[in-house]
């Protein structure tokens, strides 16, 4: 009985979804107030049946209750109880519901941040919102619903994908899905702008913390499955350019240029209609990732799911919010064009640079990622791009555009004398390059160019990033940074970080493969490695070969490595644990291959310099948009235009 | 004014290559086996391992040889619409994979048996010549013993009224194929 109740729930929250969604933009358009006024009780009552929804989905899983055919297809009775709970949204079905979960969350904070706003507004804003929600549970409704029931029940279910039994899997998800989902909220804002036809600087005030929230969601959420490719699938690689990654990346590049765009529309009211355009483009890209992943159009490992009406639904659902804003924004735009202008030496240069640049990237990305389909469409047979494609194309827009964020962030809004910018950052840029020249020879003797060119530009916006506030705490000079400017400059020293990270990185990673037996010394990549044999070790549902490996330097015992392969009892295919040995400087990565008779074993030895700062680069990043949302001038600002609207967008233009 | 029509005009083009992709069937990738006769295979039977299934009992009729094992979920998803295709008249060869004998004669006995027979294959040997990844894969078998086509995943209506019925159709007539008629009308 209680499935069903999850599908009743689910239902109600349709049916909520979709007078949120119609109600308040009809009274908006006619000016009925009690209608508009339906937005925020619809939206609670949503929330409340979709919570409902998924905690019996979650429910079900934890009871092993394998009548439900989603239960049965991704868990199983010897499943660890913690994995049991993450396995809700360890399939399709699942997935669908955490994503109208997230957006419901999402919902209820935009009814509760919106208060503040014109009622016509806000109620068009969630309007929006709910024909978002209510398109997205149509769709798991009639496609995938997660309550369907399978008859006759089975005496144990089809275990959850053993890549997937990782705590990396337990966070990555919902990180990476508040992010993506995230992304309607500044489409709402954007949709309710034109709707409206006014756009302006307490617009963009509106919007800009909302993408920043959804923006370091959308970075952790990468960061995490990015670190979680590294070390489960085995072989030591951070980024596969693989559609499912390439679809969260293309929505990251698009809110990090609406992100740049949004500040340029807050501080002098341009950009206007490109940075709309901006948040429609983001969320599209969003719902494309959706549909990649989730109707099959592309291969992706879990082929067995897809199923052409899904494919078809999405599509539809794609037609209808993207073809519909860009449908709005090609007839309403041009009201937006705007007063103002800036000399081409000028903040707003460097960030229109920003934005041209990132959106090239996450062109190439899209063409990368479509390319496959678009030959075959065109019968021009099967074909497959990898990441040398990737790897060069994407590298063209973005080592200029991250070296320019050393520049632009030190330029003045309007204009800027180009000389006190060239007095300014001229040590830092030589200390940059003449650093990032001497430190590849001297630490890894040899470098090409390009790794030169990648280091000292990393060097380079890290210096930048910091001359600010250095110069404020070490020299007290200066104005005081407000949290907003304190966010960015964290987040741009965490872009020098990463880049810093990736390229060395991948420039000087060492690898080698071989074969030992127990007992047996290898040297190699600096160290020694003692291999002392496998035993076997059973795990609560699976059995895993462990190697025992001491990592040595100079004969000092640094640490014990047990990388495993595991077999699952259920899904038989084996699965890698590689064991890291992680220090700031370096990882030393082992992983076990396959035996080789006689006790001898294949293992796989990396050595990776410096990659801990890719990580810690991309969580710098994030750190940066939570202290920015901070800022006093996002809470200020709500509680002034509390008493007066025209005071506010006096006081900040 | 026309700049602000271009990024629907690109979406747009976007979109009508995703409706034409979404008719292709991305989980096709061509068999080399197709169109090739069907490899030889003899298996004891799983409810009698006296008795042996071989590919010989197959000729002369059109057939499917469908790769099952009760381990695999999606095979009970299938299974009521295999019964259904047997019901109509259809001769379906089963190939039990890594299964456990008493485990599939429990399943059939439980579920039905759509199969003439099935053939007991615990180390999952025999299907490497069928180029087999997993399971469920159907094999589509010419009465001249070809192999018409293969399909992964769990089989549908709509897939056998898709993918099936047109070869069929080609390959056999009202005569050969009596089920042609209970299952073949859309």
């Amino acid at each position: 009985m209680i499935p069903e109740f999850g599908q009743l729930a689910l239902a109600l929250a349709l049916c909520l979804a979709l007078v949120q969604g119609i109600v308040p933009l009809v009274g908006a358009a006619l000016g009925r107030v009690e209608w508009m006024a339906l937005a925020r009780p619809a939206a609670a009552g949503q929330f409340v049946f979709v919570a409902i929804a998924f905690g019996v989905l979650v429910y079900a899983f934890l009871s092993d209750d394998f009548s439900v055919l989603f239960v049965a297809q991704h868990s199983n009775s010897a499943l660890p109880v913690f994995y049991k709970a993450t396995a809700a949204w360890g399939g399709h079905e699942g997935s669908m519901l955490l994503w109208i979960a997230v957006l419901a969350v999402w919902t209820m904070a935009v009814a509760a941040g919106s208060r503040s706003q014109p009622q016509e507004f806000a109620s068009r804003v969630l309007g929006v919102l709910g024909i978002v929600s209510a398109g997205v549970i149509a769709f798991a409704f009639i496609t995938s619903n997660p309550f369907t029931r399978l008859v006759p029940t089975p005496a144990d279910g089809n275990d959850l994908n053993p890549l997937l039994q990782d705590p990396g899997m337990i966070f990555h998800p919902p990180t990476l899905y508040v992010g993506y989902v995230g992304m309607a909220v500044p489409f709402a804002f954007a949709v309710a702008a034109l709707l409206t036809g006014r756009l302006d600087k307490d617009w963009a005030r509106w919007t800009r913390p909302w993408t920043i929230v959804a923006w370091l969601f959308l970075t952790a959420g990468i960061t995490l499955g990015s670190w979680w490719a590294y070390y489960e699938l085995g072989w030591g690689g951070w980024w596969f350019w693989d559609p499912v990654e390439n679809s969260s990346f293309m929505p990251w590049l698009m809110a990090t240029a609406l992100l740049h765009s949004l500040a340029v529309t807050e501080r002098r009211g341009i950009f206007k209609s490109w940075t709309v355009l901006l948040a429609i483009a983001a969320f599209s890209l969003s719902l494309l990732g959706t549909f990649l992943t989730r109707a099959g159009v592309l291969i992706s490992v879990h082929a067995f799911a897809s199923d052409p009406t899904r494919g078809l639904f999405i599509l539809g659902l794609l037609g209808l919010f993207s073809g519909g804003g860009l449908l709005l924004y090609a007839v309403r735009a041009r009201h937006l064009e705007a007063e103002g202008g800036f000399k081409v030496m000028s903040r707003e240069t460097f960030l229109l640079a920003n934005n041209i640049l990132l959106v090239i990237g996450a062109f190439v990305v899209l063409l990368g990622t479509l390319a496959p389909l678009i030959i075959e469409a065109l019968g021009l047979g099967k074909i497959s791009v990898g990441p040398p494609y990737f790897n060069l194309m994407f590298l063209l827009p973005t080592l200029p555009l991250v070296a320019l964020i050393g520049v632009g962030m030190h330029t003045g809004w309007r204009t800027m004398p180009g000389d006190a910018l060239v007095r300014r950052l001229r040590m830092p840029a030589i200390a940059a390059v003449v650093v990032g020249v001497i430190v590849p020879f001297v630490f890894f003797e040899t470098a090409s160019v390009l790794t030169v060119l990648a280091v000292s530009i990393a060097l380079w916006v890290c210096v930048s990033s910091l001359l600010d506030p250095a110069r404020r705490i070490v020299f007290r000079t200066g104005a005081p940074m407000t949290r907003g400017q304190v966010g960015m400059c964290l987040a741009h020293f965490g872009v020098g970080v990463f880049m810093l990270g990736a390229t060395v990185a991948s420039a000087y990673n060492f690898e080698r493969d071989f074969s030992a037996r127990p007992g047996e010394q290898i040297e190699a990549g600096g160290y020694e490695f003692v291999f002392n044999g496998v035993r076997e070790v059973q795990g609560p549902n699976f059995v895993a070969a462990e190697g025992d490996i001491e990592l040595r330097s100079d004969g000092e015992l640094l640490s014990l490595l047990k990388p495993q392969v595991r077999t699952y009892q259920v899904q038989t295919q084996p699965m890698t644990e590689a064991a890291i040995d992680t220090n700031l400087a370096r990882d030393v990565f082992v992983a076990l291959g396959e035996p080789l008779g006689n006790d001898a074993w294949s293992i796989r030895l990396r050595v990776k310099p410096l990659i801990t700062f890719l990580w810690l680069g991309a969580g710098l990043m994030a750190l940066g948009g939570l202290v920015a949302i901070t800022d006093r001038r996002y809470r200020v600002a709500a509680r002034q235009t509390d008493r007066s609207p025209a005071q506010t967008a006096a006081g900040t233009a | 004014m026309v700049k602000y029509i271009v990024p629907l005009a690109i979406f747009v083009i976007i979109a009508a290559f995703f409706a034409v992709g979404l008719r292709m069937n991305p989980n096709y990738v061509p068999s080399p086996l197709v169109g090739k006769q069907m490899p030889t295979f003899s298996l004891p039977s799983v409810t009698d391992p006296q008795n042996l299934v071989s590919s010989e009992a197959l000729a002369g009729r059109v057939s499917l040889v469908n790769v099952w094992g009760t381990w695999c979920v999606e095979c009970r998803h299938e299974h009521a619409f295999l019964l259904e295709l047997a019901r109509a008249g259809l001769p379906i060869y089963g190939l039990n994979v890594r299964d456990d004998r008493a485990a599939a004669i429990d399943w059939l006995a439980r579920l039905g048996n759509p199969y003439v027979s099935s053939g007991f294959d615990p180390e999952g040997k025999a299907v490497i010549d069928w180029g087999v990844t997993g399971a469920p894969e159907t094999f589509l078998i010419g009465s001249d013993g070809t192999i018409l086509h293969k399909h992964i995943s769990p089989l549908t209506l709509g897939i056998w009224q898709r993918d099936f019925v047109p070869l069929l159709r080609e390959h056999c007539g009202p005569a050969d194929c009596p089920f042609l008629a209970a299952l073949g009308g859309r």
